[in-house]
């Protein structure tokens, strides 16, 4: 591990002694899910649940005619059917656009379909019965008759003249456009060489393994709905639910215990997710709706579905001149609710060339409307692409002036000691560390000696490629992000800690868990301020009734916010527990310590008292304590970042692949990251998420793509032919870090959650490209499945 | 629609007797009737290894199967070998080695690392991965499972037999 920064002059928080900052120790409540005790909402059951299943539209683009649901509704077990007109007095319609976004616009999107269906796979009718199977047997009697519309899929062509408009009210299929331009980009250019290149993106999925769930329950006698759904973001929920059902947000609680997967998927509000909240006011029950495989597939939010043409200039000296882009992506029939569908192509044009040096820089992206599936912000929202744009011209330019990948990127990084600096976009870096990361990269993989045995290996007509990617990486967002432009997305997190009778410690906080190790980094900050052991340490977290309020878990926030947020709590409990320390013990809370469950000397360490003995005397004979003492031994602290709408990160990837140019096959050989987050909690966690990320980049560079056909069909919505990742076919990934924290806040991380996925499609791309250079072909698509890269090389 | 009919099996040792219509699939038995959630449904047909199980003794994909079709057999699950003590060191290595983030593959990923170990003691790292490559993983990347997989093939090779 590589240090940055020389540590702060005062010894932190963070460095006392049994700290347990930096250590790797096993997640807490591990044990529940490894013994198939985790309560995930699939597994939810409440008295009086009934089940809902949504018919959903076989056409991209229809008018609904009529619904005939007689025959459904005689059905064994059958409660309620209800349509979209018959939902709407429940529930209001939204729009999913930002006001920061400027220009983006949608049409009102409603939780059952009315009148017209958009997408295939968009609701047209919901049955309710006492379970799943026999809504399902119900909603084959359902007979719906459609008027079959023209639909619109290719992005290409969705603003041509003759395409139709697929919301008329809006007069042409243009979500959102931005163009940027800094410097000089047309006199960059004109005096250097330039290299140009299509890349093309597979729209894909995330495909959490347990799927879509959720049970909401109304109370009428209470007016009060608990809506218990395995989402990422529990008060951003509880808002949108209040505001569309007509309920104040006191009305409406949220609860998230174990959730199957989120990476993205399980941030939004899906149109089935308002109809199941609704339909339990209307019905007066808890209904349960899970999401089957296929409408996993058709209704999860879709990604990456991006088009770029991409320019770099470039000097013989290998001096990168200009990047200009021209970015199209297809986002389905409505920008997503609430956080809009804009934002991966904001990112897109907020990262290209970010790493480098050059200040000029022209982008445009244009967000156009299609027929398909929605797509809106899935793990490392926009990175992959801005990064494979990136990175793909860069080796593309080092080929062009027969420069080493590595020495343009060493000639074009932004040097480590040019911080704080900002973009040519006018994203703004407080301390980066690419020449360093860099550096331990090339030292891990053994750079040359791999270059010879790649040498060695081409003369016996083995094809192996290595390939460098260099990454920044948006984490910790402040209300930059979705605040400034309106949505009730708190970019704020809280905790609130206590100590409780037997001096244990109690610790909600407003940070969620899917398995990242919220619980964990919650847990070791705290232990480690309060000087208590960790197994004494209980965090909650997931329920809106009870914890603090805040954003969730998503944009790699979780240990950046919500972590300094406990660090803070559990100083200011810290002194609390101090001053009342000092009054029972007679002594000056600066005294005292708190070291392993006991208050002890701060000076010689002798143990004075332990912490179950105060508890117990605060809290059962306050009587005898001094006049005038109240001990408050629960504090709760909330951070923001305000100083820099965003932590940037950086790191870079190296892919290590071979190519079967008889096959197209691609076998991953080995896969190396350094990634500079900051302070470090847990390097396990840390390089566990890392690792998974790049798996799900992985993903994306060799298998994973929704197919559509021309009516807008998706053709692979299982997962027998939507393929992701398996074991057998995915490489060791070796994981190094430089450390430079943030000086935001006392904590100093930064997020870590996208790195492995923003930067492992441009590795492999890169490498594939390298392997096939004696072949001069060249591919700037993904995913680099065995027909891309045989058509490449001319043999189909 | 078929009437319910009548099966008996064992279920983590213990005899049960049940009306089930024919239609009723075993990972849906096991979940709403048995209320043994830790057999998870992730893909329905047969593809993604979350609902595996253990069918006398061998690894089988509930969903694929009718619970009408375990008539007369034993059926063990995650919370059986959790309660037998069976798996205990595997899970501790997976343990020690966050080889699990959200958790929902993990009882699938168990039996399924359970039954190599058992057929194979001594796998190597790719032997490893093969066999789990029924099992999807969306969180981890493979790697720590492959660690905890090796690292307990290791430590019951050096335990006396």
């Amino acid at each position: 591990m590589t240090v940055t920064r020389a540590p702060a002059e005062t010894l932190s928080v963070l460095d006392r002694p049994n700290s347990y900052i930096g250590k790797t120790v096993p997640r807490p409540n591990l044990d529940r899910l490894l013994q198939g005790r985790g309560q995930y909402v699939s597994d939810l059951e409440l008295p009086r649940m009934a089940h809902v299943v949504f018919l959903r539209s076989p056409y991209a683009h229809a008018r609904i005619v009529a619904i005939d649901a007689d025959a459904a509704r005689r059905m064994p077990g059958v409660m309620s059917i209800v349509t979209g007109r018959e939902l709407e007095p429940v529930i209001t319609p939204w729009v999913g656009v930002l006001s920061h976004l400027k220009g983006l616009k949608s049409a009102p999107q409603h939780a059952i379909a009315i009148d017209r269906v958009c997408w295939q796979g968009e609701a047209v009718a919901a049955i309710v019965a006492t379970s799943r199977a026999a809504a399902e047997d119900a909603m084959e009697q359902i007979a719906v008759d459609y008027e079959e519309l023209e639909t619109v899929t290719d992005m290409r062509t969705a603003l041509d003249p003759a395409t139709p408009v697929i919301h008329t009210s809006l007069g042409d299929n243009l979500a959102f456009e931005r163009t940027l331009d800094a410097g000089d980009v047309d006199q960059a250019l004109s005096d250097s060489e330039v290299v140009e290149a299509d890349f093309v993106f597979g729209r894909h999925t995330g495909v959490t393994l347990e799927p879509r769930a959720v049970v909401a329950d109304w109370n009428a006698a209470e007016a009060r709905l608990t809506i218990y759904q395995g989402t990422q973001a529990p008060h951003m929920v509880q808002n949108i639910a209040a505001l569309h059902l007509g309920l104040s947000e006191a009305q409406v609680r949220v609860v998230c215990k174990d959730v199957g997967g989120s990476f993205g998927i399980k941030v939004h509000i899906y149109a089935d997710e308002m109809a199941t909240y609704a339909l339990s006011k209307l019905l007066r029950r808890p209904i349960k709706f899970v999401a089957d495989r296929v409408e996993s597939f058709n209704t999860d939010i879709h990604a990456r579905d991006h088009r770029c043409r991409g320019r770099i200039g470039v000097r013989p000296d290998g001096t990168i001149t200009a990047f200009e882009i021209d970015d199209l992506t297809g986002i389905g029939p409505y920008s997503m609710y609430p956080r809009t569908s804009a934002i991966e192509a904001n990112q897109v044009v907020n990262l290209v060339g970010g790493p480098y040096v050059t200040p000029n820089y022209r982008a445009r992206t244009r967000v156009v409307f299609q027929n398909k599936n929605v797509m809106c912000q899935y793990r490392a929202v926009g990175h992959p692409i801005a990064c494979s744009v990136t990175e793909g011209l860069v080796d593309l330019a080092a080929a062009r002036i027969g420069m080493d990948p590595v020495e343009i990127r060493r000639r074009n990084l932004i040097p480590d000691d040019a911080y704080p600096c900002a973009s040519p976009s006018g994203m703004k870096f407080e301390q980066l560390s690419h020449h360093a990361s860099l550096a331990k990269l090339l030292q891990m993989m053994d750079y040359d000696a791999l270059r010879a045995e790649q040498a060695a290996l081409r003369a016996r007509n083995i094809h192996r490629g290595i390939g460098i990617a260099s990454f920044i990486e948006v984490t910790n967002p402040s209300a930059a992000f979705y605040g400034v432009g309106g949505a009730k997305i708190s970019s704020q997190d809280g905790v609130a800690v206590r100590l409780d009778a037997q001096g244990s410690v109690i610790c909600q906080t407003s940070i969620t868990e899917q398995g990242q190790g919220s619980e964990s980094l919650t847990a070791q900050i705290v232990g480690s301020v309060l000087g208590v052991s960790m197994e004494r340490v209980r965090v909650i977290l997931g329920d809106t009734d009870n914890t603090p309020y805040g954003g969730g878990t998503w944009a790699s926030r979780g240990a950046g916010i919500g972590g300094e947020a406990a660090l803070q709590a559990a100083k200011a409990l810290r002194q609390n527990i101090l001053d009342v320390a000092a009054a029972i013990l007679q002594s000056t809370p600066g005294g005292l310590d708190i070291v392993n469950n006991s208050i002890v000397n701060a000076g010689d360490g002798a143990s004075r008292i332990e912490l179950s003995e105060l508890a117990r005397i605060v809290y059962f004979r306050p009587d005898t304590l001094p006049p005038g003492i109240q001990p408050e031994l629960m504090a709760t602290r909330h951070f923001v970042p305000r100083q820099y709408p965003f932590a940037f990160t950086n790191g870079v990837q190296a892919s290590w692949l071979e190519v079967d140019t008889e096959t197209g096959f691609v076998t991953l050989l080995k896969h190396w990251v350094v990634e500079d987050c900051g302070t470090i909690i847990n390097p396990q966690l840390v390089d566990e998420q890392i690792r998974g990320g790049v798996v799900q980049g992985l993903g994306a560079a060799l298998f994973e793509k929704c197919i559509y056909d021309e009516r807008g069909q998706l053709t692979n919505a299982n997962m027998a032919d939507y393929l992701v990742p398996m074991s057998g076919e995915m490489p060791d990934i070796e994981i190094g870090h430089v450390v430079s924290p943030t000086q935001e806040s006392e904590l100093g991380a930064k997020g870590a959650g996208e790195a492995g996925t923003a930067g492992a499609a441009a590795a492999v791309a890169n490498a594939v490209n390298d392997a096939l250079r004696p072949f001069g072909a060249t591919i700037t698509e993904i995913p680099l499945t065995p027909q891309v890269i045989l058509t490449a090389l001319g043999r189909i | 629609m078929s009437l319910p009919v009548a099966v008996s099996l064992l279920v983590n040792g213990e005899p049960i007797d049940a009306l089930v219509l024919p239609r009723l699939n075993l990972a849906d038995f096991l979940r709403e009737n048995m209320k043994l959630t830790g057999t998870h449904v992730g893909c329905e047909h047969g593809v993604c290894g979350a609902c595996t199980v253990r069918i006398d003794g061998e690894i089988v994909r509930s969903c694929l199967m009718l619970a009408v079709q375990a008539q007369g057999a034993s059926v063990e699950t995650i919370e059986g070998l959790s309660d037998s003590g069976e798996i205990a060191d595997l899970q501790a290595a997976f343990r020690e080695r966050n080889a699990l983030q959200c958790g929902y593959c993990t009882p699938g990923m168990l039996m399924t690392a359970q039954d190599l170990l058992k057929h194979l003691p001594a796998p190597d790292r790719q032997a490893i991965r093969e066999h789990l490559s029924g099992n999807y993983c969306r969180c981890t990347g493979y790697q720590a499972i492959v660690d905890a997989v090796e690292a307990t093939a290791k430590t019951r090779a050096e335990r006396p037999a």
